[in-house]
């Protein structure tokens, strides 16, 4: 079997996969990343989104030996210790979830607006970027509350862990 | 997914090499057309040559007059570059209102072009602008490109390496999206520079995309929706039906997306 390197929140982490491993299934399966969801399989929900080299992928459609050599960062990539990444402090804050299945696509995806849009985000901006992200909870509003918060709280400090 | 034998050549030399010695194997480029479908088990080639390793596929330069993208470049490249803003600002929207940022972030131009799906946004406006397909082997124009459904004029290992697009047409495209996939339920894309007019639609035909000789014939007599009026629609007969509209829904659909895409294409 060949086999993968890449970085992963961080840490060097490497492994012999089949290639039809999905870069979702490394995560989960090889290095235990829970976090990463698998919602639909179909590259409809956004629930797997992660960060490849600092953008917004999903990875349920992204071949874990495709990201040889790449930087990776999973929704545990994001707190520092015990102190939440400031999007997830405000999708709790402001009760951005419900079930919480879709949370941490929707908080990758989150951060990847801000990383390309800046800190401040318009409901309707963040309504219409929200396009590749499915959550059958909440109805969204108070997931788009929650990421214009998150956002403005990101604003002026150092991205996280990318 | 079944199983395959996977390469990552990191030269186009070596995975024109490779195509060339494996018949049956798929390029793989972003993977969000081919990867849904070997899960759905609808392909499963026995190998798989990723070009994401091949730096030289990558990248967008404006040279003379036209601007080349290389194949692997992705959609939100394309959407976020300075000089496809500058010198094709449609290109730039239509890249950006392809699927959603996810997908944007790994679906390529190449891949996209190589695909030819039906409802796909590049097809139409690539032909519109008069786009050349730049292969391994040869140049092909758009419009001997785009075949039929899911079909274009690439042989067994031919390896689409950039497309070549004309700037300087004033251009635009506008979509009607299916809100569920976010594909095109018609597009169309409007060309002008100096008296050629050209007028492409996708998601509609049941052949792919295609032009509208009628409504280029009457827009190159004067450049402005109403020009479109009394021009007869393409006939339902030759455009697609689905559970997402009637093939008369997509005519009508077509007249307003053109009229649209001609007032955007006028800087209105
Ligand atoms: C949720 C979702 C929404 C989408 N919405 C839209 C949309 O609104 N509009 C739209 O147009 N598309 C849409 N797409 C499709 C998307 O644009 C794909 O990325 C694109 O169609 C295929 O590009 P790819 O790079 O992913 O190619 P791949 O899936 O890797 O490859 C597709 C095909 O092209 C071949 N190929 C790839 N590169 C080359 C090359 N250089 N030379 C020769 N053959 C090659 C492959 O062998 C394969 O047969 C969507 C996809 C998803 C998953
Ligand atoms: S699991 Fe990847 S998009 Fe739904
Ligand atoms: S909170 Fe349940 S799917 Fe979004």
């Amino acid at each position: 079997m060949p086999r993968v390197s890449m970085r992963v929140n961080g840490a060097q982490v490497s492994a012999s996969v089949e290639p039809r491993t999905l870069l979702v299934q490394f995560l989960r399966e090889h290095q235990r990343l829970t976090g990463t969801h698998v919602g639909c399989d179909t590259s409809q929900c956004g629930a797997c989104v992660v960060h490849v080299n600092g953008k917004a992928i999903k990875s349920c459609t992204t071949l874990a030996l495709s990201c040889e050599g790449a930087e990776v960062t999973t929704i545990e990539g994001l707190a520092a210790g015990h102190d939440l990444h400031p999007m997830q402090a405000a999708f709790r804050a402001h009760h951005g979830l419900q079930c919480g299945f879709c949370t941490p696509g929707m908080i990758m995806a989150a951060i990847d607006m801000v990383n390309r849009l800046g800190p401040d985000l318009s409901e309707e901006t963040i309504r219409h970027e929200l396009e590749g992200n499915i959550c059958r909870c909440t109805g969204y509003h108070n997931i788009v509350k929650a990421i214009r918060a998150g956002a403005a709280a990101m604003g002026g400090m150092p991205l996280a862990a990318e | 997914m079944y199983a395959f034998d996977y390469h990552r050549p990191t030269t186009l030399k070596q995975a024109g090499n490779l195509a060339a010695k494996n018949a049956e194997a798929k390029l793989l480029a972003g993977g969000h057309t081919l990867l849904p479908t070997m899960k759905q088990r609808l392909a499963s080639p026995p190998a798989l040559i990723d070009l994401s390793g091949v730096a030289e596929l990558s990248g967008i330069a404006l040279k003379g007059r036209n601007l080349v993208i290389g194949a692997m470049t992705t959609h939100a490249e394309v959407a976020g570059s300075d000089l496809v803003k500058a010198a094709l600002p449609g290109l730039a929207v239509l890249a950006g209102g392809i699927g959603d940022p996810h997908v944007r972030h790994r679906g390529t131009i190449g891949g996209s072009v190589a695909n030819n799906d039906p409802s796909a946004d590049y097809p139409a406006g690539l032909l519109a602008l008069g786009a050349t397909i730049v292969t391994t082997k040869r140049r092909i124009p758009a419009s001997e490109f785009f075949t039929s459904l899911f079909s274009t004029a690439l042989e067994e290992g031919e390896i689409i390496t950039r497309i070549i697009v004309p700037t300087g047409a004033k251009f635009a495209y506008q979509k009607f999206r299916n809100p569920a996939s976010r594909y095109a339920m018609v597009g169309v894309a409007v060309a002008k520079k100096g008296a050629r007019v050209a007028v492409a639609v996708t998601g509609a035909g049941a052949d792919g995309v295609f032009r509208w000789a009628e409504a280029e014939a009457a827009l190159a007599r004067r450049f402005t929706p109403k020009s479109l009026d009394g021009v007869a629609l393409p006939d339902p007969k030759g455009l697609n039906g689905d559970i997402h509209a009637s093939a008369e829904y997509r005519s009508h659909l077509i007249g307003v997306m053109a009229r649209r895409a001609v007032l955007a294409a006028s800087g209105k």
